[in-house]
């Protein structure tokens, strides 16, 4: 049997996942997957979250992609790194590059296990801070020389594919030779915040094909989470697994604790259980109805008499959700066209949404006619927020442990 | 990156050649960062 | 990733890389390094014993033996060895 094949019916630990280690953010993307902006009082303590590194080791999960928010802005997040890489378990963490100074550049040259991903989503400032927010171009290149000049190896430069960014795939992978990285293109999905631009940003079935070809002749030199492998309908499979790994393979836990089957999938639905609960994480993994679910053979419903479900599976299942698709039915990205079909039989069908919010505008701006969050960009992050990045939050404030 | 093994296309190996190892990346497989 | 490697001597004494965690699974065993971030796959129970044992025998034909892989699959077994040996999941133990 092939990899792939075990991997459907699940592992008895994850191979690797993603932690958001907050909610914070000193950013207000206009796409962000967890709605991110203000702190959870309830996030987890620094003795919880090194628990769940316990865990992690115990179970041998290789690697954690730490995220957020911006994960960086807890002030225990370098303790957190360091107890996580002493116990056998691989970092990578995602940032929007606020904290990357000279002297955490050198610090994280020195170390060993650590991966570092720059999230990019333009190649110019303009298109990038269209919807990451004024600046924010500037503090990730900053990053991204920081990181070079201190001699680290190979980080990562993490863009979300868009209408307005697909056209500069060339000068992306550019930057990231420039800077001694590795590009890595991921797929924007209608989750959290990404639900209130979908419509504007993602790429057309045109741009679709022409990622497609630039991944075919690219495919080995840039990484892409196996994000795209609804495109392997075209015809030839991207490198990749071409897999959904939600609830299989990889997760998320959230910044309190919650385990969702992927951090596309913030929702009450894709909610497995708590760390917090009797038995942690690992009882999570192995026990919770949710995750058993998702690792029963999935027959494809109404995609199964297409030519090509062997190879796209069906898609994405937080794409499909959160556009109000059957997951039984086609990607709404569907490459053949039937997504877009069933997007226009959608009858009175009313789009979920997720509670989990911790934008900074809550309630986020969705389909309420207002304009799109992106245009409302335009005032520039408060100067203190370089250094102190939630302007009026006190980083000793500890939450109150099992809220 | 990733560097999957050739998925089953060539057939005059003999099986147990190409079943021994197979090799992903770590951002092959998605529902991470 | 089968082919021969000039490099790989397998009459010498080898071991896992100190920097590889193997983790075994009902179908197998997942391999990952954490320098090269790479993972593999070992697809075979017999391929699971040889490379976890590798350490216990004082080269790598006893191991496969020892494992009890069929005497007509052992080429097979050693190309995939020589490969393991070519991204740095096994290497021959120092002396």
């Amino acid at each position: 049997m092939k990899l792939v094949e075990h991997f459907q019916y699940g592992l008895n630990s994850p191979i690797c996942l993603t932690w958001e280690l907050t909610y914070a953010c000193n950013l207000t993307c206009a796409h962000c997957l967890s709605s991110s902006g203000r702190r959870d009082p309830r996030e987890l303590t620094t003795d919880e979250a090194k628990r769940v590194v316990d865990e992690l080791q115990a179970m041998q999960v290789f690697y954690v992609n730490i995220g957020g928010g911006e994960p960086t802005v807890r002030p225990d997040f370098w303790e957190l790194l360091d107890y996580a890489i002493d116990h056998q378990v691989g970092v990578k963490f995602s940032t929007n590059g606020v904290k990357i100074d000279k002297a955490r550049a050198a610090q994280l040259a020195r170390t060993d296990y650590v991966d570092v991903q720059i999230s990019l989503d333009g190649a110019t400032p303009e298109v990038n801070d269209y919807v990451r927010g004024p600046g924010s171009y500037d503090m990730a290149i900053r990053a991204l020389e920081n990181l070079a000049e201190a001699g680290f190896t190979q980080p990562k430069i993490s863009v979300v594919m868009t209408r307005q960014n697909v056209d500069q795939l060339d000068e992306f992978k550019a930057i990231a030779d420039k800077y001694g990285a590795q590009l890595r293109i991921t797929r924007l999905r209608p989750s959290g915040r990404g639900a209130d631009v979908w419509d504007e940003l993602h790429p057309t079935a045109a741009q679709q094909r022409q990622m497609y070809e630039w991944l075919l002749e690219r495919g080995d030199q840039v990484l892409t989470g196996d994000s795209f492998f609804h495109l392997s309908a075209y015809g030839e499979a991207l490198p990749g697994l071409n897999l959904c790994g939600a609830g299989r393979v990889v997760c998320l836990i959230d910044p309190v604790g919650d385990v969702y089957a992927c951090p596309f999938a913030i929702h009450q639905n894709f909610l497995a259980g708590n760390v917090r609960d009797p038995g942690g994480f690992a009882r999570v993994w192995r026990e919770s109805e949710l995750f058993q679910r998702l690792r029963q053979p999935q027959t494809g419903g109404a995609c199964r008499s297409c030519q090509h479900f062997d190879s796209c599976q069906g898609g994405c299942m937080a794409a499909k959700f959160f556009t109000g698709l059957p997951l039984d039915g086609p990607d709404p990205e569907c490459v053949q066209g039937y997504g877009e079909q069933a997007l226009a039989a959608r009858d009175g069908v009313v789009i979920p949404r997720s509670d989990v919010d911790h934008s900074r505008s809550a309630p986020r701006n969705g389909r309420t006619g207002k304009a799109p969050v992106l245009l409302q960009i335009g005032r520039r992050p408060d100067k203190a927020c370089e250094s102190s990045p939630i302007a009026g939050f006190d980083p000793r404030q500890v939450p109150v442990a099992g809220g | 990156m990733a560097e999957n093994e050739p998925q089953s296309t060539t057939t005059d190996e003999p099986v147990v050649e190409e079943t021994l190892v197979e090799e992903v990346s770590i951002d092959g497989m998605c529902g991470v960062y | 990733m089968s082919t021969a490697s000039p490099d790989f001597r397998p009459e010498r004494p080898h071991r896992c890389s100190p920097s590889v965690a193997l983790r075994p699974e009902p179908f197998g065993a997942l391999v990952y390094d954490f320098v090269t971030r790479k993972l593999s796959f070992l697809k075979t129970p017999e391929l699971v014993t040889v490379v976890s044992g590798l350490a216990d025998h004082p080269d790598v034909h006893s191991a496969v033996e020892a494992a009890g892989v069929p005497e007509e699959q052992r080429p097979a077994y050693l190309r995939a060895l020589a490969g393991l040996k070519a991204s740095g999941t096994i290497e021959e133990r120092p002396q």
